[in-house]
């Protein structure tokens, strides 16, 4: 079985649907697919391109090999950029409807016309398969992009809002407005998306903005910063690179938001700074995310998704990978078996030799997890995987089973390719398992039963949770993407990136006729009276009052 | 300190019953609510009383700032929790047909209100009519600057609400400390920018996410009225939001005047004039406005008007009794700017004007200011009100009106930049203590095999004709008839 390369003994067929929704025509093409004697379906839904140019990958493009010497960038060189960013953010410049189009038409064509150079910096980087980077990089950006292209418009008008009789005779609205100049640091771990996807909501919020990107991803960074400087209004739209120190430079300005993609740790250093200048701050954090699997379900598929959020995603370092399973006592062999299978018939005999899997980022996390699994209590659980290649930062997928709760490896995010599997005896025991740990990221239920799903829904709390995949609702645009507790605050993706960088502004019109006198001094009981029926948003006790019945 | 360090058994009972699940549970949420509105109802006089003493409030300015509106809060809490409760589906463009997504409302869980003493009972309790509807337990801690009100919280929440889910804390600057050492799912603070910082930095430690409703100067940009009856009215209703609030003492009062130098002598005039009307001849004899809440506040505001340079520009009031802590309304005609009446929030009944030579240079006037929690803006111009909007950032803009935008239910209520952020009121208030936690459901029919690996050329085609939506490009790579390497 396995899904290997599609080859003949598929058998395939499509049927194409054409359904018109809201003047769009999708395209629905139902693959079925024998997979040994199960049939599966598989449905792929095909939007049409609105008016994107076909990418042209061929482009040739010389990768980032500046190597001028960079100045250092201080305390002095952040004020003075930021500075600069001010000025063009008072002119107005970056508020126009025309400028936020502009800018994300470019911010497009960045990723059209790099695919190819994007792609070798992120394998250059991390190893990540071109496919990988494909599907959670350069895809997400673009239909982000659309997304904000299509909606802008509608996301710019001021939103009517009704009054009552205690502000009568008014009228109201909330206006939408940028926020100023905002601070945006990247992730290693999707270096391109982390940085470009909150950019894209900034942009189209008309904010002047500075990214940050990761220095662990040195290509990627400094691709970032030679194609920002351009195809973006440099004027407004900065990429300042570096580490610790130009990170602590660029904290020390005050800033009208910071969105801060990365560990807790430093999550904390952000909010602290941001403190001083009371700047708001989202923090996309990460988390422990568990993976609750039921028995009644269809293994190969529920197996495929679970290996694909974590293995598939850049080896499982990911904020949203999946973390650990916790599955029934009785079930937990056919499960083991059956990942055992799968991540064989993806990643080979040798999953070291695999140019599916995208390595360790560095030595510094490749000791970390080794760490993890060395841990006394954890080294006999091996059992699947284990092996490793320090030399070329390669980890292979390792399944760990029953491993202690006190373990260091159940006690700090992962983020890595090892997935410890523990065991409850009933289903619902799992649920105050996670409940006892900080609120992750994402949590994962794999079941049929109905009961368990509400329950689940109810009782777990996480940033996201989807039942029956995983990692696919970052994907989701029409969701909030975010986290709460010690997986962060704040989220973004489609509109609720424009909003994570606009203030909603409530504008209160007022007319000249009808006004209370009781709401002026000097003050009496009758006044009283009348205040009562007006805030009790009672016509009939205005009425009284006013004519003294009451 | 000792009663300090008992306050963990306090903190785990609340953790305790809002684990148990029973605050999350909409009667529990309807029965607290039901349960403050009796005590507005009941304790209406002793809440006067405690406004009294503790500000000088006279018992109407008391209702319509604080009982009246935290009524109106409540009831409209009530009637629609159920609607704020319910999930809320979201659309799904199908990427990831199929499937269904919801957005779920979630309590935070143990959240704590700071709150201050210039509304003792007003921004006390919308906050926790907010926190409580959205199913949070929650520890209060109001201003100890108004005692009277304080102890008057703490004596009745507990008989009127569940005391096992919802506390009061009293307590000053220490106490505040302690607290904010603990962790919290959210802190919800009103005060001023000095202690909102010390807020947010202790908020870091935990990762606990805050609200922040602080003040600033709140320009009012008066242009110029021809007709009798419109001055009449935009100037009660500019009195009312400078000495009607609490005697300035309010985040959203007014806190300086613009206008344009040909109609500052009738603007003069007229306020004058309504001062005398609203305040009586001798404004020390009104119980119409409020006094100052303590010595400190009053000597802050004394050593305003005892810079000479700002002496010289008193034009109406500026009388002060320090025994019974009363400064009359006063306006000056053009304060230096640089002047700590012009730099500093006033925060008491010191009316600036600054005169400009055209009405249109206020939005430049207010740029070049930290960004204020309201402007208000009395004119009949609509491009000047179009540009007004556009081209300022504050927290909210009113126009034709002051402090009024408190009451709307419909409209956030909250700052930007020096004024805070993070909003309430009506529904906003249910927000800020609710996570909206993202769902998707998906069958296990499906599968879209081009997501995982191995991976090869032959799916990495497919994935990009499908996210091109090159549909027919994805067929003929799916029959084999593409090349695609």
């Amino acid at each position: 079985m396995g899904v290997t390369p599609i080859k003949l003994n598929f058998c395939i067929f499509f049927v194409n649907i054409i359904i018109i929704i809201k003047y769009k025509i999708l395209l629905v093409c139902l693959i079925f697919q024998r997979e040994g004697k199960r049939l599966l379906i598989d449905l792929i839904v095909v939007f049409p391109r609105s008016s994107i140019s076909k990418s042209c990958c061929g482009r040739k493009s010389s990768m980032a090999e500046d190597s001028e010497t960079k100045k250092v960038f201080d305390a002095e060189a952040a004020a003075s950029l930021m500075k600069e960013l001010r000025g063009t953010y008072a002119s107005g410049k970056t508020r126009s409807y025309e400028w936020r189009v502009a800018q994300l038409k470019n911010l497009m064509k960045i990723v059209d016309d790099h695919e190819k150079d994007i792609l070798d910096a992120i394998r250059a980087d991390l190893s990540k398969p071109e496919q990988e980077s494909y599907i959670a990089e350069i895809s997400i950006i673009k239909s982000s992009c659309t997304r904000a292209l299509g909606e802008l418009n509608r996301w710019m008008k001021p939103e009517k809002v009704k009054t009552s009789i205690t502000t009568f005779p008014s009228s109201a609205e909330i206006v939408s407005e940028p926020l100023g100049v905002v601070l945006i640091i990247g992730a290693w771990n999707f270096p391109l998306l982390l940085a470009l996807d909150p950019a894209i909501g900034a942009i189209a919020a008309g904010n002047a903005v500075v990214l940050k990107p990761s220095e662990l991803c040195p290509a990627t960074s400094s691709l970032i910063a030679k194609l920002v400087g351009k195809y973006l209004d440099s004027s407004c739209i900065k990429v300042v690179e570096g580490a610790v120190a130009e990170t602590s430079a660029l904290l020390e300005q005050k800033w009208d938001k910071i969105f801060f993609t990365g560990s807790g740790r430093v999550g904390r250093i952000v909010m602290a700074a941001a403190a001083k200048h009371l700047t708001p701050v989202a923090l996309e954090l990460g988390g422990k995310c568990p993976v609750v699997v039921d028995s009644d379900i269809n293994l190969p598929v529920a197996i495929r998704r679970i290996a694909g959020g974590k293995w598939a995603s850049n080896n499982g370092q990911a904020c949203i990978a999946p973390d650990y399973i916790v599955t029934t006592k009785d079930f937990a062999p056919k499960l083991i078996d059956a990942l055992k299978h799968e991540l064989e018939a993806w990643y080979g005999k040798d999953p070291l030799e695999s140019k599916d899997l995208a390595h360790i980022v560095n030595s510094n996390h490749f000791a970390r997890l080794a760490k993890l699994l060395d841990d006394d209590k954890v080294s006999g659980k091996i059992i699947h995987g284990g092996q490793r290649d320090k030399a070329n930062l390669k980890f292979a997928p390792t399944i760990l089973l029953d491993v202690p709760e006190d373990s260091l490896v159940m006690n700090e995010e992962i983020f890595g390719p090892l997935l410890p599997i523990l065991t409850v005896d009933k289903l619902e025991d799992s649920f105050d398992m996670i409940t006892s740990r900080g609120k992750p990221l994402a949590a994962y239920l794999f079941t049929n039963n109905k009961k368990l799903k509400e329950k689940f829904v109810k009782t777990v709390s996480a940033g996201g949770l989807v039942i029956n995949d995983t990692v696919l609702h970052f994907a989701e645009k029409t969701l909030p993407f975010g986290g709460v507790g010690e997986s962060g605050m704040g989220s973004y993706h489609g509109k609720f990136s424009y909003e994570a960088f606009s203030h909603r502004k409530s504008v209160l019109y007022r007319g000249f006729a009808g006004d209370a006198s009781a709401r002026y001094p000097p003050y009496s009981d009758r006044k009283l009276k009348l205040l009562k029926a007006l805030l009790s948003g009672s016509v009939v006790g205005v009425i009284l009052a006013l004519i003294g019945w009451s | 300190m000792a009663e300090i360090e008992n306050l963990e058994p306090d903190l785990e009972e609340l953790r305790e019953s809002y684990r148990s699940g029973k605050t999350k549970e909409a009667s529990w949420r309807k029965s607290q609510l039901k349960g403050l509105l009796t005590l507005l109802k009941e304790q209406e006089k002793d809440i006067f009383k405690a406004l009294e003493q503790d500000l000088g409030k006279h018992y109407a300015e008391s209702y319509r700032d604080e009982v009246g509106t935290l009524t109106k809060s409540v009831n409209l809490a009530l009637s629609s929790l159920k609607d704020w409760m319910s999930s809320r589906k979201a659309k799904l463009p199908i990427a990831t047909f199929p499937s269904t997504a919801e957005v779920f409302p979630e309590p935070l869980g143990l959240v704590l209100i700071i709150s201050s003493w210039n509304f003792p009972f007003g921004l006390s309790l919308e906050p926790v009519i907010g926190a409580i509807a959205a199913g949070n337990s929650v520890v209060l801690k109001p201003s100890e600057l108004a005692p009277a009100s304080s102890s008057l919280l703490a004596k009745t929440i507990p008989t009127y609400l569940d005391k096992k889910a919802v506390k009061v804390i009293e307590g000053g600057a220490a106490v505040g400390e302690h607290l904010l050492r603990c962790k919290w799912d959210k802190i919800f603070f009103t005060g001023n920018p000095r202690v909102g910082r010390v807020v947010m930095t202790a908020a870091a430690n935990h990762l606990t996410p805050v609200t922040l409703e602080l003040g600033g100067k709140c320009p009012a940009i008066f242009d110029s009225f021809s007709s009798s009856w419109d001055k009449e009215m935009v100037i009660k209703r500019v009195l009312g939001g400078k000495f009607g609030a609490c005697a300035g003492q309010a985040c959203i009062a007014i806190d300086y005047i613009l206008v344009q130098e040909g109609f500052a002598p009738t603007l003069l005039e007229l306020l004058r004039n309504m001062t005398k009307k609203m305040f009586g001849e001798n404004p020390r004899e009104t119980k119409s406005m409020a006094r100052i809440i303590n010595k400190k506040h009053f000597l802050r505001l004394k050593n305003i008007l005892d810079d000479p340079s700002v002496q010289s520009c008193i034009v109406h009031g500026g009388g002060v009794d320090e025994d019974n802590l009363f400064i009359e309304p006063t306006i000056l005609m053009n304060p230096p700017l640089k002047a700590s009446i012009m730099t500093d929030e006033i925060f008491g009944p010191l009316l600036p004007i600054i005169t400009l030579k055209k009405i249109e240079d206020s939005i430049e006037f207010i740029n070049s200011r930290p960004k204020a929690l309201a402007i208000y803006v009395f004119t009949k111009n609509e491009t000047l009100k179009r540009r007004i909007i556009s081209e300022t950032s504050s927290g909210s803009v009113t126009f034709n009106d002051a402090i009024i935008q408190y009451a709307a239910d419909t409209i956030p209520f909250g700052g930007v930049g020096e004024s805070g952020f993070g909003r309430y009121h009506g529904k906003f208030s249910y927000d800020t203590f609710t996570y909206e936690k993202a769902i998707l459901r998906r069958s296990l029919l499906t599968e879209f095999w081009l997501r995982f690996p191995p991976w090869n050329d032959f799916k990495l085609a497919l994935t990009k004709s499908a996210y091109s939506f090159d549909y027919f490009g994805f067929l003929l790579v799916l029959l084999g008839l593409k090349i695609y390497s």
